[in-house]
């Protein structure tokens, strides 16, 4: 069924300040939620990895009120989502994850490392979570990729190759000292020496 | 069907530094964003199970112990893509503050009361024509911090997904005819005027239910369009 062709998208506006007890409450309100921050479920396969960091605004203020969601390939580089033709995983893995910033305007994801998923020429691009920011004060979320650190594919990849090569660091999360699963660091800095490089997606 | 998401769609989107917004100054890039083609990264999106959407979590009149103050209203509409095909299934997630302009939270310290009968969050899931419907209170405007007299207009947040993680929307609903407009710096970020309206909700007497409550309707339009456009004229 149709509507009328409509003139064009609805526009977006800013998730404003309150967005909590509606899209992350996280046990602090009373309401249930629909995802967060721990994509793990006891059938996943691959590497566990916790992806950890925090969100700066143009002053180097860290952002309390932000909120992230990243969406991934499973370890074998498969969507949870039918239009992916190809086999579906075979575990609940969705893929799929959020969460708002902490009083500090940290944040971490436990999930696992990805697998390869080609570029539209079949062309393998290196393994990476897609990462979409909103917070008050920004009208329109921003795209980005968090890529891993010390991933050979990193050097071959056709996004990452379209990236001025002194902003390229800023897209590529850093592995972190310690024993047990791996953590990776990836920073957001909105504005900046270091500003964090957004795709015009 | 195939659907593409040409970048020429976001151009409805207000531009992410608008100074009147004063937020915005230090959250947005300076940089230019880098134009990159999709890949199936950006083209596909999660997809959510029955256990995401319970079978109340449309009505917020109905979650406390009676109910909550304020004038009761239905919402409802259509997700759709830029042809105007519903978009089935599709996760609508809604928040807003109670009638007398209070959210339920913890930051929000506007000296207007709590309603203990009222969170403020929904959740639907578009049916297979798109079709999606919420009871819930008119919300109230409210004061906030961004200049003197900065008032919002009442508005309903809504969060919707599509197709896929580039078709992603968060906006906010309006009422028709609300005195607030002009001096909305939010509001007015979007530039384009037929743009703006496609924010502000419609008045539908044909579905407001007589002794029980005003209906209005807001279709919601997200990106993506036929990769192979067709003549139907």
């Amino acid at each position: 069924m149709s509507q009328a062709k409509p003139d064009g998208v609805t526009p977006s506006q800013t998730v404003g300040p309150y967005f909590a007890y509606g899209l992350t409450p996280g046990g602090k309100y009373d309401w249930n939620d629909a995802f967060t921050n721990n994509l793990v479920t006891a059938d996943t396969s691959g590497e566990r990895i916790r992806v950890e960091g925090t969100v700066f605004d143009g002053d180097g203020v860290p952002i309390v009120d932000c909120m992230l969601e990243i969406w991934q390939a499973d370890a074998q580089g498969r969507f949870s989502d039918p239009q992916d033709k190809r086999a579906l995983p075979n575990s609940s893995f969705k893929g799929f994850g959020r969460i708002g910033t902490d009083a500090k305007g940290g944040y971490a994801f436990d999930t696992i490392k990805p697998g390869t998923v080609a570029d539209p020429d079949g062309k393998p691009q290196a393994p990476h979570i897609v990462i979409a920011v909103y917070a008050r004060g920004m009208l329109l979320h921003l795209y980005s990729r968090i890529y891993f650190d010390g991933e050979a594919a990193n050097a071959a990849d056709p996004v990452l190759a379209l990236v001025p090569a002194d902003r390229r660091a800023t897209l590529i999360a850093t592995r972190q000292p310690g024993n047990g699963n791996a953590v990776y660091r990836f920073d957001i800095h909105l504005q900046g020496d270091k500003e964090t490089v957004f795709f015009d997606v | 069907m195939t659907l593409v998401y040409p970048v020429q769609s976001l151009a409805a989107h207000p531009p992410r530094l608008s100074p009147a917004y004063k937020s915005t100054v230090k959250r947005s890039p300076t940089k230019p964003l880098i134009p990159m083609r999709h890949t199936l990264s950006e083209l596909s999106g999660p997809v959510y199970g029955h256990e995401t959407v319970r079978e109340h979590d449309h009505d917020l009149t109905i979650h406390g112990k009676s109910e909550p103050i304020g004038e009761r209203i239905i919402v409802h509409g259509h997700v759709l893509d830029e042809d105007g095909r519903g978009v089935p299934n599709a996760l609508v997630e809604l928040w807003q503050a109670n009638s007398c302009g209070r959210y339920v939270h913890v930051v929000d310290q506007h000296p207007a009361p709590l309603d203990p009968n009222f969170t403020g969050a929904g959740r639907a899931q578009t049916d297979a024509q798109g079709y999606y419907r919420f009871v819930t209170i008119k919300p109230g405007a409210y004061p906030w911090g961004n200049h003197h007299n900065a008032w919002r207009p009442a508005h309903i947040h809504f969060s919707v997904f599509g197709y896929s993680f580039v078709s992603r929307l968060v906006t906010q609903m309006y009422f028709p005819g609300d005195p607030l407009f002009p001096f909305d710096p939010i509001f007015n970020s979007v530039t384009d005027e037929k743009a703006r309206n496609r924010m502000i909700s419609a008045f539908d007497l044909d579905n407001t239910q007589p002794d029980w409550a005003l209906c209005y309707r807001f279709n919601i339009v997200l990106r993506g369009r036929n990769a192979t456009p067709m003549e139907n004229k």
